[in-house]
């Protein structure tokens, strides 16, 4: 008897968690979307300017997100830009070339990178301005291409893992086949094993751009200001969406600012659900794949 | 075709080796800005020293206090819930519920911090105020609850990997003896997956020691030394995202580069302590 019921008890307990959690989530969901629904629409992001204007930069956008959302694509565009191409290169070098205590150590290396908490990345990021201060004659200060360079470093390590990952996880049949026709490493390399692994890559790449779009502490230390207008250059301030929810909640000056951080906040947590949808597919497409 | 393929692995060494040079350096960067203070008091009288910038005391052991406060608070909230949501996804519910189970999941830790912070600030500190603690709202315990949420689908996808791992053969033995989910449970999976659940526990450590925009948002970020958790705090990554706005040269900025470099060393000692607990754990899905 006394055993059924801490049986008992850890059943409940555990449905009562995940249940917890669930309800958690919902009602984030619900509340942003009862506080901040009525505000989705052209005014929430180009204010009182026509779209048409404010697209083709006829007129400046003062009370939309414009800015902030502009902001936010641009720097994980050149994120991930910087991120990409590098981290692909190091993986492949850590999943095909790399052996011995070389790979264990670069492997230690880019296991502290991931596991650094994101403010100690902006601070690096703060320090090259310092740096780069010292050293050149003109002012470079904080700005997006800082900002990119930063959060570039902060995903980085997940694209070198998973490609990593994706490469060593490739059945020794399919690997040794071409060398088997007289191909080069590269070639195998490049025509059968990339290619092969291209949806865990993307994958990787997906989970890579959701964390550049909602990170904060980064940018807060390398450049993001609450009001700067669009991105005009690559050496100036820039605005972005997830730093725009964070000033309101604490410097709301009116009910209408607020209501657009609720919208703003709905916004993100959307676009994060677009992201989560299409890292979901990939998924189900190198299941799928691995099925056959 | 030969100097084609010997400049491909020439870029990809570049890379690898350019990117985990990138890890010391900033290592060194926050050693370098960080110097004077580190000579003119020791690192250590740092630590343990008050933060009072007008008497020239700029140590950090209050942020410290704050930090580890909220992270281990944290994880006591966050440690029973992942355990039981864990328990759900792999024993307890019907097989096509648990992929929805772990689907939810997956989308929580998708959901970018400073949501949970956002409606946290409406929702969580307005109760907190007027029911529980009083004050201002902005406390330790607020912030620990809302980070003990953050921080349980990393923790979650730890235990479910290990839960899920155990070897097929010993299942089917304990089904064959005719153990409920709940003893196979107790008996079997938690023994059998302890490394990747301490795993688990780590990471989750490692999340809530490094966040900085919910104890921001939060916690108060008052400077005084916590006495109990209803009191206002300020964690080391808050620190220094408050004091950058200050002015460059002062001692005041110089002692953000200490916090950095605390932080950097705990990442050091979690990612071994992660490796010494279960060597070869995939840690992707982090």
């Amino acid at each position: 008897m006394m055993r059924k019921s801490y049986e008992r008890f850890i059943v409940l307990f555990s449905w009562g968690s995940f249940l917890f959690l669930s309800a958690i989530l919902l009602f984030i969901f619900i509340y942003l979307v009862m506080r901040g629904g009525g505000t989705i629409g052209s005014r929430l992001v180009f204010g009182d300017v026509s779209p048409l204007d404010a697209l083709l930069l006829r007129q400046r956008v003062f009370d939309g997100l414009l800015p902030a959302i502009v902001g936010t694509f641009v720097l994980v565009v050149l994120a991930v830009g910087i991120a990409l191409p590098v981290g692909l290169a190091a993986g492949i070098y850590m999943a095909e070339y790399a052996s011995g205590w070389i790979k264990k150590i670069l492997s230690a290396l880019f296991d502290v990178l991931a596991g650094l908490p994101s403010i100690v990345i902006g601070l690096a990021g703060f320090s090259l301005t310092l740096f780069l201060h010292k050293i050149l004659p003109n002012r470079i200060g904080p700005c997006l291409l800082i900002s990119a360079l930063a959060l570039s470093f902060l995903i980085m390590p997940y694209v070198v893992r998973s490609t990593q990952m994706a490469l060593e996880s490739i059945p020794l049949a399919l690997r040794h086949t071409a060398p088997a026709m007289g191909a080069t490493r590269l070639q195998n390399i490049l025509y059968v094993l990339l290619p092969n692994c291209l949806p865990d890559i993307l994958g990787g790449a997906i989970l890579a751009i959701g964390r550049a779009a909602e990170d904060t502490a980064v940018i807060m230390l390398t450049g993001v200001v609450a009001s700067a207008g669009l991105p005009r250059s690559l050496f100036e301030q820039f605005e972005a969406l997830p730093f725009y929810i964070y000033y309101i909640s604490s410097q709301y000056a009116n009910p209408e600012e607020l209501q657009m951080g609720f919208g703003a906040a709905l916004l993100l947590l959307v676009l994060c659900g677009i992201l989560f949808v299409f890292a979901f597919l990939m998924e189900q497409l190198i299941q799928r794949r691995m099925l056959r | 075709m030969r100097l084609l393929s010997r400049l491909s692995v020439t870029v990809f060494r570049l890379a690898a080796f350019g990117s985990g040079l990138l890890t010391i350096a900033v290592f060194l960067m926050m050693l370098s800005f960080g110097w004077p203070l580190l000579t003119d008091g020791q690192f250590f009288t740092l630590l343990a020293g008050e933060w009072n910038p007008a008497n020239g005391l700029f140590g950090i052991y209050p942020m410290v206090v704050g930090s580890i406060s909220i992270a281990f608070l944290a994880l006591l909230f966050s440690l029973p819930v992942s355990l039981g949501t864990s328990f759900v996804a792999t024993v307890l519910a019907p097989p096509p519920v648990r992929r929805f189970v772990l689907g939810i999941i997956r989308f929580m830790a998708g959901v970018p911090t400073v949501i949970y912070g956002f409606v946290a600030v409406f929702m969580l500190v307005p109760f907190m105020r007027e029911q529980i603690t009083g004050g201002s709202g902005l406390n330790i315990l607020t912030a620990a609850i809302v980070l003990a949420v953050l921080i349980a689908p990393t923790m979650i996808v730890f235990f479910v990997s290990g839960l899920k791992n155990v070897k097929p053969e010993y299942c089917l033995a304990v089904d064959a003896l005719g153990a409920r989910p709940v003893q196979k449970l107790i008996f079997l999976l938690i023994p059998q997956a302890w490394p990747s659940i301490v795993s688990g526990i780590i990471m989750g450590l490692g999340r809530a020691m490094g966040d900085t925009l919910i104890s921001l948002m939060l916690a108060g970020n008052s400077i005084a030394i916590p006495a109990s958790v209803s009191d206002s705090g300020r964690t080391l990554t808050a620190h220094i995202a408050l004091v950058i706005a200050a002015d460059f040269s002062s001692m005041e900025f110089k002692s953000i580069f200490a916090c950095g470099l605390v932080l950097y060393i705990f990442t050091v000692i979690v990612v071994v302590a992660l490796r010494w607990v279960s060597p070869g754990q995939d840690l992707r899905s982090i």
